[in-house]
């Protein structure tokens, strides 16, 4: 558990080190996740993998619990609602119509590709 | 009488004079985030994970109620609660192993995801611009809604090199996000979307973290997808945000 919390840090340490060292517009913790993916993938070619055991219940637990860590964020933005005040509806007609858009155009397009290669969701 | 709690109670403050001492610890506001959370996930069970019954957002309100009638400062609240908040970076870096243990599933579906990214990170910015600019919005709100569906640390960044307000563009990403794990769910089964990788896909894109919080909830494969969304739209509208707006204004 906290070898995998370890490693996962170090991964995300690794990420920020190279955001900032390059400029690069990707966050730190994204290229974390690419750099642990690569470790991963890494592993399976060796003859006795290692690290599973100890990354899954860090990782496991993180994300079962994802819905925790968006609440002091979410807490502050109820704080700065005014600031959405000022430009009210506009705001909430762009905010609610684009993101419906957006869900509906990415997962119509992402089925329609699927079916154009048959390449539809195994049951 | 080196005893704190006496020093207090004799100083005629009582119980008053105890909560201004734990109100000013982290303790008190960390706490108080992960008993909004438990209690949140109880309702939201409780509800049969409604869409409408989001954990995030009840567990925002039972907290920010909390500030509200306590009369305590954001400031202060975030001195707890950042424990939690320091969290989503390495809860990022974690999804290389959900990523990692479909990765068959993954690699097979990379055309779609491909287009659906492409289409789906355009259709999203484009018409909340587009919304925004015939409602009449000046171009610096538009240059903070333009990354709306970016997790908050990039939209944040996104936001600032376009000339917008990172705050502001903070509270549309959370708002966003709120909006798009709400409504996920009713949507795709009103487009009679059945497939978990279209549907997780489009609620990390659209929708971010806490779309991808929503999408683990109802399966691990559509989780699994909005995790990949995520990480694809920071890389993608990182670069196409100043594109889209430049020809818009």
């Amino acid at each position: 558990m906290i070898q995998g919390a370890a490693l996962i840090l170090l991964c995300q340490l690794a990420g920020e080190a190279v955001a900032h060292g390059t400029g690069l517009p990707l966050p730190g913790p994204v290229l974390g996740m690419l750099l642990l993916l690569v470790l991963l993938l890494l592993n399976d070619t060796l003859p006795r993998p290692v690290g599973m055991g100890f990354l899954a219940p860090a990782a496991d637990g993180l994300l079962a619990n994802l819905s925790l860590l968006f609440i002091p964020a979410g807490v502050g933005v109820v704080g700065r609602l005014d600031v959405i005040q000022a430009y009210g509806l506009g705001l909430a007609v762009a905010l609610v119509a684009s993101t419906l858009i957006g869900l509906a155009a990415t997962a119509l397009t992402f089925a329609a590709v699927a079916r154009l290669l048959h390449q539809e969701a195994e049951a | 009488m080196s005893d704190p709690a006496s020093t207090i109670a004799s100083s005629g403050l009582g119980d008053f004079g105890l909560w201004v001492y734990l109100s000013r610890t982290p303790l008190l506001w960390l706490t108080v985030t992960l008993l909004a959370y438990v209690a949140a996930d109880r309702i939201s069970a409780a509800f049969g994970r409604h869409p409408l019954a989001n954990s995030v957002l009840i567990a925002v309100a039972l907290a920010a109620g909390m500030l509200a009638v306590t009369g305590t400062p954001y400031r202060t609240y975030f001195e707890g609660a950042q424990f939690v908040h320091f969290l989503i970076g390495p809860a990022t870096v974690a999804l290389a192993l959900p990523l990692y243990r479909s990765r068959r599933t993954v690699w097979r579906a990379i055309l779609p995801m491909g287009a659906a990214l492409v289409v789906g990170a355009l259709a999203a910015m484009l018409s909340a611009l587009l919304i925004a600019r015939a409602l009449g919005l000046p171009p610096s709100v538009l240059a903070a809604l333009a990354p709306k569906s970016v997790t908050a640390g990039v939209a944040m960044g996104i936001a600032e090199g376009l000339g917008g307000d990172p705050a502001l563009a903070a509270v549309l990403v959370l708002l966003t996000g709120g909006i798009g794990a709400v409504t996920v769910t009713p949507l795709m089964n009103a487009l009679g979307l059945r497939d978990m990788r279209a549907r997780g896909f489009a609620a990390g894109l659209a929708a971010h973290g806490i779309g991808t919080a929503r999408a683990f909830h109802v399966n691990p494969v559509a989780g699994t997808f909005a995790g990949i969304a995520l990480a694809l739209n920071a890389l993608f509208s990182a670069i196409l945000a100043p594109i889209v707006l430049r020809a818009l204004l």
